[in-house]
Protein backbone atom coordinates (compact mmCIF):
# COMPACT_ATOMS: atom_id res chain seq x y z
CA UNK A 1 0.00 0.00 0.00
CA UNK A 2 2.88 2.39 0.86
CA UNK A 3 4.48 1.57 -1.93
CA UNK A 4 1.71 2.13 -3.94
CA UNK A 5 0.78 5.59 -3.05
CA UNK A 6 5.03 6.63 -3.07
CA UNK A 7 4.67 5.37 -6.89
CA UNK A 8 1.59 7.47 -7.77
CA UNK A 9 3.25 9.87 -6.19
CA UNK A 10 6.27 10.25 -8.28
CA UNK A 11 3.64 9.72 -11.33
CA UNK A 12 1.60 12.21 -10.58
CA UNK A 13 5.24 14.43 -10.67
CA UNK A 14 6.15 12.74 -14.07
CA UNK A 15 3.13 13.58 -15.31
CA UNK A 16 3.11 17.16 -14.53
CA UNK A 17 6.81 17.78 -15.66
CA UNK A 18 5.62 15.83 -18.64
CA UNK A 19 3.13 18.92 -18.94
CA UNK A 20 5.75 20.99 -19.34
CA UNK A 21 7.79 19.46 -21.89
CA UNK A 22 5.09 18.33 -24.17
CA UNK A 23 3.22 21.60 -24.00
CA UNK A 24 6.48 23.15 -24.07
CA UNK A 25 7.62 21.34 -27.22
CA UNK A 26 4.11 21.26 -29.06
CA UNK A 27 3.92 25.05 -28.51
CA UNK A 28 7.28 25.05 -30.28
CA UNK A 29 6.64 22.98 -33.26
CA UNK A 30 3.46 24.13 -34.17
CA UNK A 31 4.24 27.87 -34.02
CA UNK A 32 7.43 26.81 -35.79
CA UNK A 33 5.58 24.85 -38.87
CA UNK A 34 3.06 27.27 -39.00
CA UNK A 35 4.69 30.57 -38.95
CA UNK A 36 7.85 28.86 -40.35
CA UNK A 37 9.87 31.47 -37.61
CA UNK A 38 11.71 29.97 -35.25
CA UNK A 39 11.29 33.32 -32.95
CA UNK A 40 7.75 32.84 -33.03
CA UNK A 41 8.02 29.80 -32.14
CA UNK A 42 9.90 30.06 -29.16
CA UNK A 43 7.11 32.92 -28.22
CA UNK A 44 4.36 29.55 -28.64
CA UNK A 45 6.80 27.50 -26.67
CA UNK A 46 6.70 30.04 -23.74
CA UNK A 47 2.88 30.28 -24.11
CA UNK A 48 2.19 26.30 -24.10
CA UNK A 49 4.36 26.41 -20.84
CA UNK A 50 2.17 29.13 -19.22
CA UNK A 51 -0.41 27.15 -20.30
CA UNK A 52 1.30 23.60 -18.67
CA UNK A 53 1.66 25.93 -15.21
CA UNK A 54 -1.66 26.80 -15.29
CA UNK A 55 -3.24 23.58 -16.24
CA UNK A 56 -1.20 21.30 -13.49
CA UNK A 57 -2.26 24.09 -10.75
CA UNK A 58 -5.98 24.20 -11.62
CA UNK A 59 -5.57 20.21 -12.25
CA UNK A 60 -4.31 19.86 -8.77
CA UNK A 61 -6.48 22.20 -7.21
CA UNK A 62 -9.76 21.95 -9.01
CA UNK A 63 -9.49 18.73 -10.68
CA UNK A 64 -11.71 16.66 -8.69
CA UNK A 65 -14.78 19.50 -9.31
CA UNK A 66 -13.99 19.97 -12.94
CA UNK A 67 -14.25 15.97 -13.15
CA UNK A 68 -17.44 16.12 -11.17
CA UNK A 69 -18.74 18.90 -13.59
CA UNK A 70 -17.98 16.91 -16.67
CA UNK A 71 -19.85 14.50 -15.17
CA UNK A 72 -22.84 16.42 -14.41
CA UNK A 73 -22.74 14.54 -10.34
CA UNK A 74 -24.67 15.96 -8.06
CA UNK A 75 -24.14 16.30 -4.06
CA UNK A 76 -26.30 14.27 -1.75
CA UNK A 77 -27.02 13.96 2.06
CA UNK A 78 -27.43 12.13 4.36
CA UNK A 79 -31.00 12.68 4.48
CA UNK A 80 -31.31 12.29 0.49
CA UNK A 81 -29.80 8.45 0.79
CA UNK A 82 -29.28 7.24 4.31
CA UNK A 83 -27.97 3.70 2.99
CA UNK A 84 -25.27 5.24 0.29
CA UNK A 85 -23.97 7.16 3.30
CA UNK A 86 -23.85 4.20 6.02
CA UNK A 87 -21.86 2.06 3.33
CA UNK A 88 -19.04 4.56 2.54
CA UNK A 89 -18.66 5.84 5.90
CA UNK A 90 -19.00 1.95 7.27
CA UNK A 91 -15.65 1.05 4.58
CA UNK A 92 -13.95 4.42 5.48
CA UNK A 93 -13.93 3.32 9.08
CA UNK A 94 -12.87 -0.38 7.28
CA UNK A 95 -9.85 2.11 5.60
CA UNK A 96 -8.86 4.24 8.39
CA UNK A 97 -10.08 7.23 5.90
CA UNK A 98 -11.70 10.03 6.47
CA UNK A 99 -15.42 10.14 4.68
CA UNK A 100 -15.44 11.99 1.23
CA UNK A 101 -18.22 14.22 -0.18
CA UNK A 102 -20.53 11.38 -1.84
CA UNK A 103 -22.16 12.03 -5.21
CA UNK A 104 -24.80 10.96 -7.16
CA UNK A 105 -24.68 11.17 -11.45
CA UNK A 106 -27.67 11.42 -13.47
CA UNK A 107 -26.98 8.27 -15.88
CA UNK A 108 -28.87 4.94 -15.50
CA UNK A 109 -25.96 2.65 -16.71
CA UNK A 110 -24.33 1.17 -13.38
CA UNK A 111 -20.86 2.67 -12.74
CA UNK A 112 -19.11 4.58 -9.96
CA UNK A 113 -15.59 6.55 -9.89
CA UNK A 114 -13.44 8.43 -6.55
CA UNK A 115 -11.85 12.12 -7.65
CA UNK A 116 -9.65 14.10 -5.49
CA UNK A 117 -5.98 15.20 -4.26
CA UNK A 118 -5.74 13.11 -0.90
CA UNK A 119 -8.05 11.38 1.11
CA UNK A 120 -9.24 14.70 2.94
CA UNK A 121 -10.28 16.54 -0.48
CA UNK A 122 -11.81 13.07 -2.06
CA UNK A 123 -14.92 12.76 -3.87
CA UNK A 124 -17.00 9.60 -4.72
CA UNK A 125 -19.43 9.09 -7.44
CA UNK A 126 -21.96 6.51 -8.32
CA UNK A 127 -24.32 6.76 -10.88
CA UNK A 128 -28.14 6.65 -10.43
CA UNK A 129 -28.43 3.01 -12.28
CA UNK A 130 -26.15 1.74 -9.79
CA UNK A 131 -27.91 2.39 -6.93
CA UNK A 132 -31.46 1.53 -8.42
CA UNK A 133 -30.03 -2.44 -9.65
CA UNK A 134 -27.42 -3.03 -6.62
CA UNK A 135 -28.44 -4.68 -3.57
CA UNK A 136 -26.51 -3.64 -0.24
CA UNK A 137 -23.93 -6.06 -0.48
CA UNK A 138 -22.87 -5.15 -4.28
CA UNK A 139 -23.03 -1.76 -3.64
CA UNK A 140 -20.60 -1.71 -0.82
CA UNK A 141 -17.88 -3.84 -2.84
CA UNK A 142 -18.38 -1.61 -5.46
CA UNK A 143 -17.74 1.31 -2.85
CA UNK A 144 -14.75 -0.60 -1.29
CA UNK A 145 -13.39 -0.89 -4.46
CA UNK A 146 -13.60 2.95 -5.21
CA UNK A 147 -12.32 3.75 -1.71
CA UNK A 148 -9.15 2.08 -2.23
CA UNK A 149 -8.23 4.15 -5.34
CA UNK A 150 -8.87 6.51 -2.12
CA UNK A 151 -6.42 5.46 -0.21
CA UNK A 152 -3.90 4.39 -2.77
CA UNK A 153 -3.99 7.52 -3.99
CA UNK A 154 -4.95 6.30 -7.47
CA UNK A 155 -7.65 9.02 -7.82
CA UNK A 156 -4.95 11.98 -7.92
CA UNK A 157 -3.39 9.88 -10.89
CA UNK A 158 -6.70 9.19 -12.28
CA UNK A 159 -7.53 13.47 -11.97
CA UNK A 160 -4.59 14.69 -13.00
CA UNK A 161 -4.56 12.71 -16.20
CA UNK A 162 -8.32 13.24 -16.56
CA UNK A 163 -8.06 17.06 -16.56
CA UNK A 164 -4.10 16.39 -18.70
CA UNK A 165 -6.59 14.73 -21.71
CA UNK A 166 -8.99 17.34 -21.95
CA UNK A 167 -6.19 20.36 -22.21
CA UNK A 168 -4.39 18.36 -24.78
CA UNK A 169 -7.98 17.50 -26.85
CA UNK A 170 -8.43 20.84 -26.55
CA UNK A 171 -5.00 22.41 -27.46
CA UNK A 172 -4.76 19.94 -30.52
CA UNK A 173 -8.39 21.17 -31.58
CA UNK A 174 -7.52 24.78 -31.18
CA UNK A 175 -4.30 24.23 -33.27
CA UNK A 176 -6.54 22.44 -36.12
CA UNK A 177 -9.03 25.61 -36.27
CA UNK A 178 -6.71 28.05 -36.34
CA UNK A 179 -4.41 26.10 -39.00
CA UNK A 180 -7.23 25.80 -41.06
CA UNK A 181 -9.07 29.48 -40.94
CA UNK A 182 -5.78 31.55 -39.69
CA UNK A 183 -2.97 29.63 -41.74
CA UNK A 184 -4.51 29.72 -44.97
CA UNK A 185 -4.87 33.04 -45.30
CA UNK A 186 -1.03 33.73 -44.44
CA UNK A 187 -0.34 30.90 -46.88
CA UNK A 188 -1.96 32.75 -49.81
CA UNK A 189 -0.55 35.96 -48.94
CA UNK A 190 2.50 34.63 -48.17
CA UNK A 191 5.30 32.78 -50.86
CA UNK A 192 4.07 29.90 -49.31
CA UNK A 193 4.75 26.48 -51.04
CA UNK A 194 8.57 25.10 -50.72
CA UNK A 195 9.00 21.17 -49.91
CA UNK A 196 10.53 22.53 -46.41
CA UNK A 197 6.85 24.02 -45.53
CA UNK A 198 5.28 21.10 -46.98
CA UNK A 199 7.13 18.92 -44.94
CA UNK A 200 6.32 20.99 -41.27
CA UNK A 201 2.79 21.26 -42.63
CA UNK A 202 2.79 17.13 -42.85
CA UNK A 203 4.76 17.08 -39.37
CA UNK A 204 2.44 19.38 -37.84
CA UNK A 205 -0.97 17.21 -39.13
CA UNK A 206 1.01 14.17 -37.71
CA UNK A 207 1.35 15.64 -34.26
CA UNK A 208 -1.88 16.97 -33.95
CA UNK A 209 -3.07 13.09 -35.01
CA UNK A 210 -0.70 11.59 -32.61
CA UNK A 211 -1.50 13.84 -29.90
CA UNK A 212 -4.77 12.22 -28.23
CA UNK A 213 -3.45 8.95 -29.29
CA UNK A 214 -0.39 9.54 -27.27
CA UNK A 215 -2.71 10.77 -24.46
CA UNK A 216 -4.85 7.85 -24.52
CA UNK A 217 -1.83 5.14 -24.31
CA UNK A 218 -0.65 7.35 -21.52
CA UNK A 219 -4.55 6.48 -19.86
CA UNK A 220 -3.84 2.85 -20.87
CA UNK A 221 -0.53 2.54 -18.57
CA UNK A 222 -2.09 4.12 -16.33
CA UNK A 223 -4.67 2.66 -15.28
CA UNK A 224 -5.06 -1.11 -15.93
CA UNK A 225 -3.59 -3.23 -13.42
CA UNK A 226 -4.70 -0.86 -10.86
CA UNK A 227 -8.64 -1.70 -11.26
CA UNK A 228 -7.17 -5.38 -10.11
CA UNK A 229 -5.60 -4.40 -7.67
CA UNK A 230 -8.60 -1.76 -6.58
CA UNK A 231 -10.81 -5.16 -6.49
CA UNK A 232 -8.67 -7.35 -4.28
CA UNK A 233 -8.09 -4.33 -1.71
CA UNK A 234 -11.79 -3.83 -2.09
CA UNK A 235 -12.35 -7.28 -1.16
CA UNK A 236 -10.22 -6.89 1.69
CA UNK A 237 -12.16 -4.29 3.37
CA UNK A 238 -15.06 -5.73 3.09
CA UNK A 239 -13.55 -9.02 3.45
CA UNK A 240 -16.28 -10.22 1.01
CA UNK A 241 -15.29 -10.71 -2.88
CA UNK A 242 -18.13 -12.64 -3.72
CA UNK A 243 -20.34 -9.02 -3.42
CA UNK A 244 -18.11 -7.24 -6.06
CA UNK A 245 -17.84 -9.76 -8.17
CA UNK A 246 -21.83 -9.77 -8.45
CA UNK A 247 -21.49 -6.26 -9.07
CA UNK A 248 -19.72 -7.02 -11.75
CA UNK A 249 -21.64 -9.51 -13.29
CA UNK A 250 -24.56 -7.40 -12.86
CA UNK A 251 -22.65 -4.51 -14.83
CA UNK A 252 -21.45 -7.19 -17.42
CA UNK A 253 -25.40 -8.20 -17.83
CA UNK A 254 -26.92 -4.58 -18.02
CA UNK A 255 -28.38 -3.45 -21.31
CA UNK A 256 -28.31 0.44 -20.63
CA UNK A 257 -25.22 1.74 -22.19
CA UNK A 258 -23.97 4.79 -20.62
CA UNK A 259 -25.07 7.88 -22.61
CA UNK A 260 -22.70 10.57 -22.48
CA UNK A 261 -18.96 9.22 -23.21
CA UNK A 262 -16.29 11.13 -22.54
CA UNK A 263 -12.62 10.19 -23.35
CA UNK A 264 -10.72 12.29 -20.87
CA UNK A 265 -12.97 10.74 -17.95
CA UNK A 266 -13.30 7.10 -19.71
CA UNK A 267 -10.08 5.67 -17.13
CA UNK A 268 -11.86 6.84 -14.10
CA UNK A 269 -15.09 4.65 -13.72
CA UNK A 270 -15.48 1.31 -12.42
CA UNK A 271 -16.31 0.31 -15.88
CA UNK A 272 -15.45 1.47 -18.83
CA UNK A 273 -17.77 3.23 -20.33
CA UNK A 274 -18.70 1.92 -24.17
CA UNK A 275 -21.27 3.19 -26.38
CA UNK A 276 -22.30 -0.32 -26.81
CA UNK A 277 -24.70 -2.55 -24.86
CA UNK A 278 -23.22 -5.11 -22.40
CA UNK A 279 -20.02 -6.18 -23.19
CA UNK A 280 -19.81 -5.20 -26.69
CA UNK A 281 -17.14 -2.98 -27.44
CA UNK A 282 -16.28 -0.90 -30.53
CA UNK A 283 -13.01 -1.06 -32.33
CA UNK A 284 -11.91 2.35 -31.08
CA UNK A 285 -12.61 1.10 -27.83
CA UNK A 286 -10.42 -1.85 -27.75
CA UNK A 287 -7.60 -0.36 -29.15
CA UNK A 288 -7.44 2.27 -26.13
CA UNK A 289 -8.84 -0.12 -23.54
CA UNK A 290 -8.20 1.09 -20.04
CA UNK A 291 -9.53 -1.64 -18.04
CA UNK A 292 -9.14 -5.10 -18.00
CA UNK A 293 -12.33 -7.13 -19.24
CA UNK A 294 -14.89 -7.76 -16.71
CA UNK A 295 -15.06 -11.64 -16.86
CA UNK A 296 -10.89 -11.36 -15.96
CA UNK A 297 -11.76 -9.30 -13.37
CA UNK A 298 -15.06 -11.60 -11.71
CA UNK A 299 -12.69 -14.45 -12.24
CA UNK A 300 -10.10 -13.26 -9.98
CA UNK A 301 -12.79 -12.50 -7.16
CA UNK A 302 -13.85 -15.87 -7.23
CA UNK A 303 -10.72 -17.45 -6.81
CA UNK A 304 -10.15 -15.00 -3.68
CA UNK B 1 44.93 5.80 13.71
CA UNK B 2 43.02 7.05 16.73
CA UNK B 3 40.73 9.66 15.58
CA UNK B 4 39.69 7.08 12.76
CA UNK B 5 38.79 4.43 15.82
CA UNK B 6 36.61 7.80 17.75
CA UNK B 7 34.75 8.00 14.45
CA UNK B 8 33.47 4.88 14.43
CA UNK B 9 32.44 4.84 17.61
CA UNK B 10 30.59 8.35 17.13
CA UNK B 11 29.27 6.45 14.07
CA UNK B 12 28.08 3.09 15.88
CA UNK B 13 26.39 5.63 18.97
CA UNK B 14 24.73 7.69 16.54
CA UNK B 15 23.32 5.07 14.80
CA UNK B 16 22.36 2.98 18.03
CA UNK B 17 19.95 6.34 19.02
CA UNK B 18 18.64 7.37 15.63
CA UNK B 19 17.05 4.10 15.66
CA UNK B 20 16.06 3.84 19.11
CA UNK B 21 14.55 6.93 18.47
CA UNK B 22 12.64 5.38 15.34
CA UNK B 23 11.77 2.44 16.83
CA UNK B 24 10.00 4.27 19.49
CA UNK B 25 7.97 6.96 17.40
CA UNK B 26 6.80 3.74 15.60
CA UNK B 27 5.27 2.11 18.14
CA UNK B 28 3.88 5.21 19.80
CA UNK B 29 2.13 5.65 15.70
CA UNK B 30 0.82 2.17 16.01
CA UNK B 31 -0.58 2.44 19.92
CA UNK B 32 -2.13 5.77 18.67
CA UNK B 33 -3.78 4.17 15.92
CA UNK B 34 -5.00 1.56 17.98
CA UNK B 35 -6.43 4.08 20.35
CA UNK B 36 -8.04 5.96 17.49
CA UNK B 37 -9.66 2.56 16.20
CA UNK B 38 -11.23 1.85 19.41
CA UNK B 39 -12.88 5.79 19.67
CA UNK B 40 -14.27 5.03 16.33
CA UNK B 41 -15.75 1.61 17.66
CA UNK B 42 -16.94 3.58 21.11
CA UNK B 43 -18.82 6.10 18.73
CA UNK B 44 -20.75 3.62 16.90
CA UNK B 45 -21.70 1.89 20.03
CA UNK B 46 -22.83 4.97 21.07
CA UNK B 47 -24.93 5.59 18.40
CA UNK B 48 -26.37 1.93 18.84
CA UNK B 49 -27.22 2.67 22.36
CA UNK B 50 -29.08 6.01 21.07
CA UNK B 51 -30.83 3.95 18.63
CA UNK B 52 -32.19 1.42 20.71
CA UNK B 53 -34.65 3.55 23.19
CA UNK B 54 -36.28 4.90 19.56
CA UNK B 55 -36.00 1.25 18.15
CA UNK B 56 -37.78 -0.20 21.15
CA UNK B 57 -40.74 2.37 21.05
CA UNK B 58 -41.86 1.92 17.52
CA UNK B 59 -41.38 -1.82 17.53
CA UNK B 60 -43.72 -1.48 21.59
CA UNK B 61 -46.74 0.57 19.75
CA UNK B 62 -47.20 -2.79 17.68
CA UNK B 63 -46.13 -5.68 19.51
CA UNK B 64 -47.78 -5.12 22.72
CA UNK B 65 -46.46 -8.29 24.71
CA UNK B 66 -43.14 -8.57 24.31
CA UNK B 67 -42.50 -6.97 27.83
CA UNK B 68 -39.76 -8.88 28.55
CA UNK B 69 -38.18 -9.09 25.18
CA UNK B 70 -37.98 -4.79 25.65
CA UNK B 71 -36.79 -5.30 29.36
CA UNK B 72 -33.98 -7.69 28.20
CA UNK B 73 -32.70 -5.05 25.63
CA UNK B 74 -32.71 -2.20 28.02
CA UNK B 75 -31.12 -4.13 30.47
CA UNK B 76 -28.33 -5.58 27.94
CA UNK B 77 -28.08 -1.72 27.08
CA UNK B 78 -27.37 -0.31 30.09
CA UNK B 79 -24.31 -2.81 31.29
CA UNK B 80 -22.98 -2.63 28.10
CA UNK B 81 -22.82 1.47 28.53
CA UNK B 82 -21.01 0.65 31.94
CA UNK B 83 -18.65 -2.11 30.70
CA UNK B 84 -14.82 -1.35 31.59
CA UNK B 85 -12.12 -3.32 29.45
CA UNK B 86 -12.13 -4.40 25.87
CA UNK B 87 -13.49 -8.14 26.95
CA UNK B 88 -15.94 -6.85 29.08
CA UNK B 89 -17.54 -4.87 26.44
CA UNK B 90 -17.12 -7.15 23.78
CA UNK B 91 -19.34 -9.89 26.01
CA UNK B 92 -21.70 -6.72 26.78
CA UNK B 93 -21.92 -5.86 22.79
CA UNK B 94 -22.86 -9.81 22.13
CA UNK B 95 -25.93 -9.36 24.48
CA UNK B 96 -27.42 -6.14 22.75
CA UNK B 97 -26.48 -7.67 19.17
CA UNK B 98 -28.51 -10.82 20.08
CA UNK B 99 -31.27 -8.60 21.59
CA UNK B 100 -31.59 -6.16 19.08
CA UNK B 101 -31.64 -9.11 16.18
CA UNK B 102 -34.77 -10.90 18.15
CA UNK B 103 -36.50 -7.37 18.16
CA UNK B 104 -36.29 -7.74 14.33
CA UNK B 105 -36.97 -11.03 13.48
CA UNK B 106 -40.41 -10.25 16.37
CA UNK B 107 -40.86 -6.60 14.16
CA UNK B 108 -41.36 -8.96 11.03
CA UNK B 109 -44.49 -10.68 12.36
CA UNK B 110 -46.36 -7.20 12.04
CA UNK B 111 -46.95 -6.08 8.65
CA UNK B 112 -47.97 -2.77 9.50
CA UNK B 113 -44.95 -2.10 11.90
CA UNK B 114 -42.96 -3.30 8.50
CA UNK B 115 -44.44 -0.59 6.53
CA UNK B 116 -44.47 1.97 9.02
CA UNK B 117 -41.71 4.70 7.28
CA UNK B 118 -40.28 5.79 10.82
CA UNK B 119 -39.40 1.77 11.85
CA UNK B 120 -37.60 1.73 8.15
CA UNK B 121 -35.80 4.37 8.49
CA UNK B 122 -34.46 3.28 12.08
CA UNK B 123 -33.54 -0.47 10.60
CA UNK B 124 -31.82 1.33 7.84
CA UNK B 125 -30.13 3.66 10.80
CA UNK B 126 -29.60 -0.26 12.89
CA UNK B 127 -27.40 -2.14 9.75
CA UNK B 128 -25.90 0.75 8.83
CA UNK B 129 -24.47 1.23 12.35
CA UNK B 130 -24.09 -2.61 12.78
CA UNK B 131 -21.89 -2.56 9.91
CA UNK B 132 -19.95 -0.02 11.15
CA UNK B 133 -19.18 -1.69 14.46
CA UNK B 134 -18.15 -4.49 12.35
CA UNK B 135 -15.75 -2.50 9.91
CA UNK B 136 -14.71 -0.45 13.43
CA UNK B 137 -14.10 -3.70 15.05
CA UNK B 138 -11.85 -4.93 11.86
CA UNK B 139 -10.48 -1.82 11.81
CA UNK B 140 -9.17 -1.80 15.68
CA UNK B 141 -8.83 -5.57 15.87
CA UNK B 142 -5.98 -5.46 12.66
CA UNK B 143 -4.61 -2.47 14.29
CA UNK B 144 -3.82 -4.15 17.36
CA UNK B 145 -2.38 -6.96 15.70
CA UNK B 146 0.17 -4.55 14.07
CA UNK B 147 0.94 -3.04 17.67
CA UNK B 148 1.35 -6.42 19.75
CA UNK B 149 3.47 -8.09 16.42
CA UNK B 150 6.24 -5.11 17.19
CA UNK B 151 5.90 -5.56 20.88
CA UNK B 152 7.23 -8.73 20.77
CA UNK B 153 9.39 -9.02 17.89
CA UNK B 154 13.16 -8.28 17.79
CA UNK B 155 14.29 -5.57 18.09
CA UNK B 156 11.11 -3.58 18.68
CA UNK B 157 10.28 -5.55 21.58
CA UNK B 158 13.82 -4.32 23.71
CA UNK B 159 12.23 -0.27 22.76
CA UNK B 160 9.14 -1.64 23.84
CA UNK B 161 10.06 -3.38 27.43
CA UNK B 162 12.11 -0.62 28.01
CA UNK B 163 9.64 2.36 27.57
CA UNK B 164 6.56 -0.18 28.76
CA UNK B 165 4.22 -0.79 25.55
CA UNK B 166 1.69 -3.40 26.56
CA UNK B 167 -0.13 -5.60 23.94
CA UNK B 168 -3.39 -4.69 23.40
CA UNK B 169 -6.75 -6.64 23.42
CA UNK B 170 -8.59 -8.23 20.52
CA UNK B 171 -12.09 -7.08 20.53
CA UNK B 172 -13.89 -10.17 19.67
CA UNK B 173 -17.74 -11.33 19.08
CA UNK B 174 -18.51 -15.08 19.70
CA UNK B 175 -21.08 -15.67 17.03
CA UNK B 176 -19.48 -15.50 13.56
CA UNK B 177 -22.91 -14.84 12.57
CA UNK B 178 -23.37 -11.80 13.84
CA UNK B 179 -21.26 -10.13 10.76
CA UNK B 180 -22.40 -12.54 8.27
CA UNK B 181 -22.69 -9.77 5.37
CA UNK B 182 -25.16 -12.49 3.65
CA UNK B 183 -28.02 -11.64 6.50
CA UNK B 184 -27.95 -8.36 5.76
CA UNK B 185 -31.36 -7.67 3.97
CA UNK B 186 -31.02 -7.62 0.24
CA UNK B 187 -33.14 -4.45 -0.47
Amino acid sequence: MYEQIASNKRKTIFLIVGAFVFLGLFGFLLGAVFTRSLAEGLIWMVVGLIIAGIQSFAALRYGDKMVLAATRARLVTPEEDPRLHNLVEGICIAAGLPKPAVYIVPEQAPNAFATGRDPEHSSIAVTQGLLDMMNRVELEGVLAHEISHIADRDMLVNTLVATLVGAVVLVSEFFLHWSFFGGRGRDSGGEGGGIAGVVMIFVGILLLVLAPLAAQLIKMAVSRKRELLADANGALLTRYPPGLASALRKIAGASNAMRSTNDATAHLWLNQPSRFEGTKQGFLEKLVQTHPPLEERIKLLEEM
Amino acid sequence: MRPMGIWIVVGVLVLLVVSVILLFNRLVALRNRVDNGWSQIDVQLRRRYDLIPNLVEAVKGYATHEKTLFEDITRARTEAQAAGDVGQQASAENQVTAGLGKLIAVAENYPELKANENFLALQEELTGTESKIAYARQFYNDQVMRLNTAIQSFPSNLIANLFKFTPREFFEIDDPGTRGPVAVDMT
